[in-house]
């Protein structure tokens, strides 16, 4: 019951007008970054993290939520209208979505992606409220080789599922690790596939990838072919309403989809595309029409809709988790974090930055930005070719670089929260040890990957009683 | 990500084996072979002499070899793509005028700003699709283009690539944009 309490505290705190407000807010911006390929919620939220020091945490927390949920409503828009995922959990939405929408049915596409997503989204509130403590237990015991398990598990799916061959998925599957491989190893800090250039050693951000594939893609096919005949426009025809059928192919995929995003949404790294990818294999197997997959069969569309909303309140499920990066999702800002961990979270726990400055990146010292406290010994670099941005952060033994300018203007936020709000996670596994792993606000690399080994170096910064024991 | 149903590139012939499948093979052959290469160069640290940073890679290579051979075999006997497909002939012109807004936009986003780079990008693809109104396409383009500059610059604080139009705005209407 003591639950119950609080989500009714909590129903009196968001309900008041100036909250309901920023939910708005945030819905609304979330569905136009959604809609927009190229800026997904984790840096939208990014960049907003400043405005955590002008609004009450409170309103700061529902701003962001709405912005996230947005997003993931706003994606599937595009996915279904035009082809062209605005963001990368809405991919397999485009699938089935946008052949609906060729078949005339984008209007029940459209409803069924908006219906299952608030369906999934209440289960996934509903179930954060009461399992946060289970599935957040749960999720912790994920080790290594269960994530890895699960990235196969996600890998075999969407490859051998999605397409008509084998040859050709696996084929595409291992191109985009190829791409994925591309830039500086996590581990070991070793450069990979970067032929050189200081531009790939961040790696190719999978909406580039998208963008590349699904809207310029796209556009070239149809530039290509639509004089030849057929008509490729598509308006919006057809009933906006679902049918009767419709309704009853729709619900238990909302359902399924609700099952399947959140615990996954919950776990550290498994952010919302894996989800969808799933509820798509899912829903293709057990649907009563599978020859109308890849014709626009509504169950694929229903499924990973609510898989990527039910996803999104798994995120934040994780209270330990104040600044969650996983799979690119969200960033998250924490007020209950001690001045100490702050001077941690600034280390990025990279070793790219030696990789970096042997490669010749000039940079000078920031004035205003550096040494919160000067016994930290950090120093926030710039390059005289863009001095409103922040480029590195470094200490005498670990420094951070980040070379594109996304990540720098991340930098550049981050670091007034040195005031006194930062991420820090603690990692207890089955056998009662205990870590600390620290994450850093970065769109580009969210580092849920973040290494134990390199913490061991980060100590530096923290006061002993910070540090597990 | 995916190849479903067949890729709409290159589709040249019609007899037995598919040119423009045998290409996709061959290609994905060739980044095989240019990724077990420069796999073979990561260097490897003796801390990391099991799972070093190579591994991935190196399956990744592997894979993508095998995967190449047996695309160029589908290729021969015949390719995927669908028949109606086939039969339709691209318009290479179309494709030539948007890959040319691309190049250009590409290298033109850094030395002379987002506006105008986008604008040369939209009337290419406007171009493509068969519009011949050069300035109608220009203006329509420079609205978008602006909105989406002012739109990041003042809103998120973000600067997507100013340039001279940006700069010329700003000191206009006096913001500072990014």
């Amino acid at each position: 019951m003591d639950a119950f309490q609080q989500l009714l505290n909590g129903f009196a705190v968001a309900l008041t007008p100036m909250n309901l407000l920023w939910c708005l807010v945030g819905t609304t911006l979330g569905t136009a970054i959604g809609v927009l390929p190229g800026l997904g919620p984790a840096l939208t939220i990014a960049l907003l993290l400043p405005i955590t020091f002008k609004v009450e945490p409170t309103a700061a927390f529902i701003l962001f939520a709405g912005i996230y949920y947005g997003a993931m409503y706003g994606g599937s828009t595009t996915s279904i209208l035009l082809n062209t995922p605005g963001e990368s959990a809405t991919i397999v939405t485009a699938l089935e979505g946008h052949k609906m929408a060729r078949n005339g049915r984008a209007g029940a596409a459209l409803a069924t992606a908006a219906i299952g997503s608030f369906v999934a989204g209440m289960i996934g509130t509903l179930g954060i409220t009461f399992l946060a403590p289970v599935v957040v237990d749960w999720a912790l015991k994920f080790g290594p080789a269960d994530y890895f398990s699960l990235m196969v598990f996600a890998f075999v799916t969407v490859s051998a599922v999605l397409g008509s061959s084998a040859v050709r998925g696996l084929a595409a599957l291992f191109f985009g690790v190829w791409l994925g491989l591309i830039g500086v190893d996590l581990q070991t800090g070793q450069a990979r596939f970067t032929f050189g250039l200081p531009e790939l050693l961040d790696g190719i951000n999978v909406i580039v990838v998208a963008v590349g594939l699904f809207a310029v893609g796209e556009t070239l096919y149809v530039a290509s072919r639509y004089r030849s005949g057929k008509d490729e426009i598509i308006p919006l025809s057809g009933s906006l309403w679902m049918t009767r059928e419709e309704w009853k192919r729709s619900w238990k995929p909302w359902l399924r989809g609700a099952a399947i995003g959140f615990p996954i949404g919950a776990m550290p790294a498994g952010g919302a595309e894996i989800p969808t990818f799933l509820s798509y294999y899912v829903e293709k197997k057990l649907s009563s029409k599978p020859q109308e997959f890849g014709k626009g069969a509504i169950e694929g569309v229903a499924g990973p809709e609510a898989a990527n909303n039910a996803s999104a309140a798994g995120v934040q499920s994780s209270p330990r988790q104040s600044v969650r990066c996983a799979g690119g999702s969200t960033v998250r800002p924490s007020h209950q974090m001690s001045p100490s961990s702050v001077r941690a979270q600034l280390v990025k726990i990279e070793l790219r930055a030696i990789v970096l400055i042997a490669l010749g990146f000039v940079c000078s010292p920031v004035p205003g930005a550096t040494p919160k406290k000067p016994a930290s010994g950090l120093i926030a670099y710039r390059r005289p070719s863009s001095p409103n941005f922040i480029q590195a952060m470094s200490s005498p033994i670990v420094s951070t670089v980040h070379p594109s300018s996304v990540g720098i203007s991340i930098a550049r936020l981050v670091l007034p929260q040195a005031l006194g709000n930062a991420p820090v996670m603690y990692l207890t596994s089955p056998s009662g040890e205990v870590s600390l792993r620290i994450s850093m606000c970065s769109a580009i690399q969210p580092s849920s990957r973040a290494i134990t080994e390199a913490m061991r170096s980060a100590k530096h910064f923290l006061p002993s009683s910070a540090l597990p024991p | 990500m995916t190849m479903t149903g067949g890729s709409p590139e290159e589709p040249t012939a019609r007899p037995r084996p598919a040119i423009g499948e045998t290409i996709i093979g061959a290609g994905v052959l060739v980044l095989a072979i240019v990724m077990f290469w420069q796999a073979m160069s990561i260097p490897v640290s003796p801390i990391y002499a099991k799972v070093g940073p190579t591994v991935v890679p190196m399956m990744t290579a592997v894979a993508l070899g095998m995967l190449g051979l047996l695309l160029l075999i589908d290729a021969w006997r015949g390719g995927w793509q669908p028949e109606e497909e086939k039969a339709a002939t691209p318009d290479r012109a179309a494709l030539l005028w948007i890959t040319a807004g691309l190049v250009l936009n590409v290298v033109l986003i850094g030395p002379i700003g987002f506006t105008i780079a986008s604008i040369i990008l939209f009337v290419c693809v406007a171009r493509a699709f068969g519009s011949n109104r050069i300035v109608r396409d220009a203006l329509i383009g420079a609205a978008f283009a602006l909105v989406a500059y002012f739109g990041f610059a003042l809103t998120l604080g973000i600067n997507i690539g100013s340039g001279l139009v940006e700069s010329a705005i700003e000191r206009v209407i006096g913001v500072e944009g990014g």
